[in-house]
């Protein structure tokens, strides 16, 4: 069998189109209007709180690693300091990127720019990629963001834990962007008008790193960069544990959450840190509800999902050996079971999907 | 030429909130503002195919529930990615408790 093409610009991206898997209609849990509002109220106050923390829990630790720097005793700090920079700053992007996290837009727009920066994703460009994740989630040819790609490359996944191979391709795209060029892929999602503004950010950090690089060399030193850039590679372990987690071991090209995304319960840090991210079917059902609802939103469609796992290890015992089988059997999947009280997959959501599995 | 044709009765728009309505094989949306005043867009987005009536109006502003596209509801303008094409708006009138909308 061929291998699967998960390019934007190959035979599967016009396939999807063709199949009508592309912007298709997807199913959603009935809710009613009246309870929808009350969801998707937004509120400044989760949000100012969740950022107080994050910032200044980021000063304090960057602030105590450098004073404390080079002894030993610095590395909890920028232990911690990197999980709230390369991590936490994961789910801030995400949530501001939506525009939900705050009810003033102005707040939403400057967390972005921050958590775009500590995740060096380019905010203009992933804005527009993740729109396309969620019109076209898990759909091959379609999706610019899916994680774990069939056969599972398993060391590129290890590798992530660190960041290493994200930032390597993230500097490539920063500096691409910032020379002026716009890749064939991103013009795929990122409109004409758009493209200029990515170019723009783009050279403002080349012009940060920069001047990284100089306190760096001036002051012959690598804390410039255990404190800028760096905790990109060191902290993002977090965001890629519980990230695999959305999507992993799932369905590919199916129109409903319920079959392709993944609940699962978690501790109460990791969900500050992940910013309740954790509810995911819930999340890609209604991007319109603020993480901060996301647990009331779970609490009322839960009996149209299937059973959310219960911890982080739960999730990876089921996603794993998903994993494993898919590097001999590319077509299996995880298809989840559904509660009595659920409405049954549709046929007509995922027939056009060739796949196997149990 | 105007063709008024009757949307909804007052009470069916909450404040702050809006209504599907369809007319002619068309989609429109009809809101009611925080100052009680009625206006009328076209019904779908303008970034990808979704219905407005499932998103969330804040003061003048309609959010779109698939990407969180806003637009200036009053006027149609788009306020920023994902948005970059300007809703249609349409001329409202409100007679004897009856939302009318020009759909010409």
């Amino acid at each position: 069998m061929a291998k699967r093409d998960y390019s934007l610009i190959g035979p599967n991206a016009s396939r999807a189109v063709e199949t009508g898997l592309a912007s298709a209609e997807w199913y959603h849990t009935d809710i009613s209007r009246k309870e929808m509002k009350a969801l998707m109220k937004r509120s400044d106050g989760p949000a100012i709180r969740d950022t107080i923390v994050w910032l200044g829990g980021m000063a304090a630790f960057a602030g105590a690693a450098a004073w404390l720097w080079p002894s030993l005793w610095s590395i909890p700090f920028f232990l911690a300091y990197g999980v709230l920079y390369g991590s936490a700053g994961d789910s801030r992007w995400h949530e501001c990127g939506h525009g939900t996290a705050f009810k003033t837009r102005w707040m939403n727009d400057a967390v972005y720019q921050i958590a775009s920066f500590t995740m060096m994703r380019n905010p203009v460009t992933w804005r527009w990629s993740h729109a396309r994740h969620h019109t076209d989630t898990i759909i091959v040819g379609r999706d610019p963001e899916i994680v774990v790609m069939r056969p599972p490359d398993l060391l590129r996944l290890a590798l992530n834990f660190f960041g290493i191979l994200d930032v390597w391709h993230a500097v490539i795209d920063m500096a691409r962007n910032a020379a002026g060029i716009i890749s064939a892929e991103e013009k795929t999602f990122v409109p004409e008008q758009e493209q200029p503004k990515a170019i723009f950010v783009a050279r403002i950090w080349v012009a940060i790193y920069a001047a990284t690089a100089a306190a760096a060399v001036y002051t012959g030193s690598i804390l410039p960069f255990l404190l800028i850039g760096g905790p990109r590679l060191y902290g993002a372990w977090h965001h890629v544990m519980t990230g695999l987690l959305q999507h992993g071991g799932l369905a590919e090209d199916v129109t409903d959450h319920r079959l392709n995304s993944r609940t699962v319960h978690m501790n109460p840090v990791s969900r500050f840190i992940y910013w309740n991210m954790n509810y995911h079917v819930e999340h890609h059902m209604f991007p319109m509800v603020p993480y901060h609802a996301l647990p009331k939103l779970h609490e009322m469609i839960k009996h149209d999902l299937p059973a959310p796992n219960t911890s982080i290890l739960d999730g990876y015992r089921e996603m794993f050996p998903a994993f494993l089988r898919q590097l001999r059997y590319e077509d299996y999947f995880i298809k989840r079971e559904l509660p009595p009280t659920a409405k049954p997959y549709r046929a007509e959501f995922h027939d056009v999907a060739p796949q196997a599995a149990e | 030429m105007s063709e008024w044709v009757d949307a909804c009765a007052v009470d069916d728009v909450e404040e702050e909130d809006l209504i599907r309505f369809d007319h002619d094989g068309k989609t429109f949306a009809i809101y009611r503002s925080p100052d009680d005043d009625f206006f009328a867009t076209d019904g779908i987005c303008t970034h990808e195919h979704a219905l407005l009536a499932d998103g969330l109006v804040m003061d003048y502003i309609i959010e779109c529930p698939k990407h969180n596209g806003r637009f200036d509801y009053r006027t149609g303008e788009a306020k920023g990615a994902p948005v970059c094409v300007n809703l249609k708006t349409y001329p409202v009138k409100v007679e004897d408790g009856r939302v009318f909308i020009d759909v010409a």
